[in-house]
C-alpha cells in the first residue's frame, strides 16, 4: 500500500519535471494534466472523495481543454 | 519505512510546490509561467487534505452500512480545498484569455522581448 | 545566471519549511470544530454527506463568495475577448461520420450523469460545482465533435446563470425573513434522513448552484472558442 504510494508520487514529481523541459507547448500542457490526475488519485487514498471527484473533472478536463484552446489561438512552439 | 509512512505525502506536496515556483520564476513564455501556476496549485490542495489526515479513518460520509460517527477524517479542509479548486479554474481562464490578448497586441509571447517593446 | 539565483533561493526556503514541518504530525487529529461537525451534524442538518453541511449550511456564505469569484471572472474573459475580433486564420478540418455520430450519441447521457451528481448531492458524494463541472465539458464534447454546426442557445444559457444565481439568494433572504432570522437559515424540515427530499434547503442551493456553475463554465469555453 505505501510503495503504490511512494510509486505515484514519484511519477507525479516526474510529470512536473518534465514540464519544465519540453519545449512543445502542447507536451507541457499534458505533462500538467498527468500531475491533476495523480493527485486525484492520492486524494481518494487520502479518504477524500468530494476533492477527488472535483480535481478530476475540474483540474483534469477542463483546466486543459482551455490551455489547448487558448495555445491554439496563439503559438505553439516556446523559443 | 517508517520515515516513508509519515511523510510521503508532505514530500510530495512540496516537491510540487518548488518544481511550480521554480518553473514561474525561471521561465519566459507567458504560458509556461502559467502552467507553473497550475502545477503549484495543485501542489498546495495535496497538502491542506493531507493535513487533515487522521490513523485509520474513513470518509466523512454515512450510509446504510455506516450509521454512527466513529473514526472519520477531519471534514472542513476538504470544504475549503473544494472552494480553491474551483476558483483556481477561474484564475486560468482569466489568465489565458490575457495570453490572447497579449499576443494580438504584441505579436509575440516572450516577456523579455514584451518589455523591450513597452515604448 | 537567474536559475542559479533562484536555486539558491528554493534551498533556502525548502530549508526553512522543512524544519518547520517537523512539528506537523501526520495522520493525528488535533481540531475540535471538526469533532463538532461531525458529531453533531446528522441532527442539524439532516444530510448524510458532511463535507455537504458544511459547505452549503454550515458555512454559506463562504460558498456564496465562491460563486461570486466565478461570475466575475467570467465577465473578465469577456470583456477581455469582446475588444478583439479577429479573423481566424487557422482552418480546422471536418470532423469525420464516426466522431460526430458518437458525440451527438454520447451527448445527453453526459448531461443526464451531471444532472445526477448534483440532485444527490446531499446523499453521495457530488454536490453542485462537480457536476456543474461534467456538465461543462459534455458541451466541450459537442464543440469538438460538430463543431460549426450547432451552437449553444444564447437565450437558454442566460437564464439558467441568472436564474441559478438569483435563487441562491432569494433563499437566503426568505430564512432571514422567517424561522429563526439569520441569513441562510435553513428553514424548511429535514425529512426522513438518507431520502431525496431532505435536509431542508440543501438540495434546492446545490441544484441552483448546478446549473449555474454548468451555464457559466460553457460559457467560458464557447468565448474562447469563438473563431469570427
Amino acid at each position: 500500500m505505501i510503495l503504490i504510494v511512494t510509486f505515484l508520487v514519484i511519477a507525479m514529481l516526474a510529470a512536473a519535471i518534465s514540464a519544465y523541459f519540453f519545449k512543445d507547448l502542447l507536451s507541457a500542457v499534458i505533462a500538467s494534466c498527468m500531475v491533476s490526475l495523480i493527485a486525484a488519485v492520492l486524494f481518494f487514498f487520502l479518504h477524500a472523495p468530494d476533492v477527488a471527484m472535483a480535481e478530476a473533472s475540474i483540474g483534469a478536463a477542463l483546466v486543459t481543454a482551455v490551455f489547448v484552446i487558448a495555445i491554439r489561438r496563439t503559438e505553439r512552439y516556446e523559443k | 519505512m517508517s520515515f516513508l509512512h509519515n511523510y510521503i505525502y508532505y514530500i510530495g506536496a512540496f516537491g510540487l510546490v518548488f518544481i511550480g515556483l521554480f518553473i514561474m520564476a525561471v521561465k519566459r513564455n507567458y504560458i509556461k509561467i502559467i502552467i507553473g501556476l497550475s502545477i503549484l496549485e495543485a501542489g498546495v490542495n495535496l497538502f491542506l487534505i493531507s493535513v487533515g489526515y487522521i490513523a485509520n479513518g474513513t470518509a466523512p460520509i454515512f450510509s446504510r452500512t455506516v450509521l454512527n460517527a466513529e473514526n472519520m477524517v477531519d471534514p472542513v479542509p476538504q470544504a475549503l480545498v473544494l472552494t480553491a479548486i474551483v476558483i483556481g479554474l477561474a484564475v486560468m481562464g482569466l489568465a489565458l484569455s490575457l495570453a490572447i490578448g497579449l499576443y494580438r497586441h504584441f505579436g509575440t509571447l516572450n516577456l523579455r522581448e514584451i518589455k523591450e517593446q513597452r515604448w | 545566471m537567474r536559475k542559479i539565483i533562484g536555486i539558491i533561493l528554493l534551498i533556502i526556503i525548502a530549508w526553512g519549511i522543512g524544519t518547520s514541518l517537523q512539528e506537523i504530525p501526520f495522520g493525528i487529529s488535533r481540531a475540535k470544530l471538526a469533532d463538532h461537525y461531525i458529531h453533531n451534524g446528522k441532527e442539524e442538518t439532516g444530510a448524510a454527506n458532511i463535507v455537504t453541511s458544511v459547505v452549503v449550511s454550515y458555512r454559506s456564505l463562504d460558498t456564496l463568495g465562491e460563486v461570486t469569484v466565478l461570475f466575475l471572472a467570467a465577465i473578465g474573459l469577456g470583456a477581455v475577448l469582446a475588444a478583439l475580433k479577429q479573423k481566424s486564420v487557422k482552418e480546422s478540418e471536418k470532423a469525420s461520420l464516426i466522431l460526430s455520430t458518437g458525440c451527438r450519441l454520447l451527448f445527453p447521457l453526459i448531461l443526464l450523469f451531471g444532472a445526477y451528481i448534483f440532485i444527490h448531492g446531499h446523499l453521495t458524494p457530488g454536490g453542485g460545482f462537480q457536476g456543474g463541472a461534467i456538465v461543462a465539458s459534455a458541451f466541450v464534447l459537442m464543440y469538438l465533435g460538430c463543431h460549426k454546426e450547432k451552437k449553444i442557445n444564447e437565450t437558454g444559457s442566460i437564464l439558467s446563470e441568472s436564474l441559478g444565481g438569483l435563487a441562491f439568494i432569494v433563499i437566503g433572504l426568505i430564512g432571514l425573513a422567517i424561522g429563526t432570522g439569520y441569513f441562510l437559515n435553513n428553514f424548511l424540515p429535514k425529512g426522513e434522513f438518507n431520502t431525496l427530499l431532505s435536509a431542508g434547503i440543501i438540495p434546492i442551493i446545490y441544484i441552483a448552484i448546478g446549473f449555474k456553475v454548468g451555464a457559466e463554465l460553457s460559457k467560458i469555453i464557447d468565448l474562447l472558442m469563438e473563431e469570427s
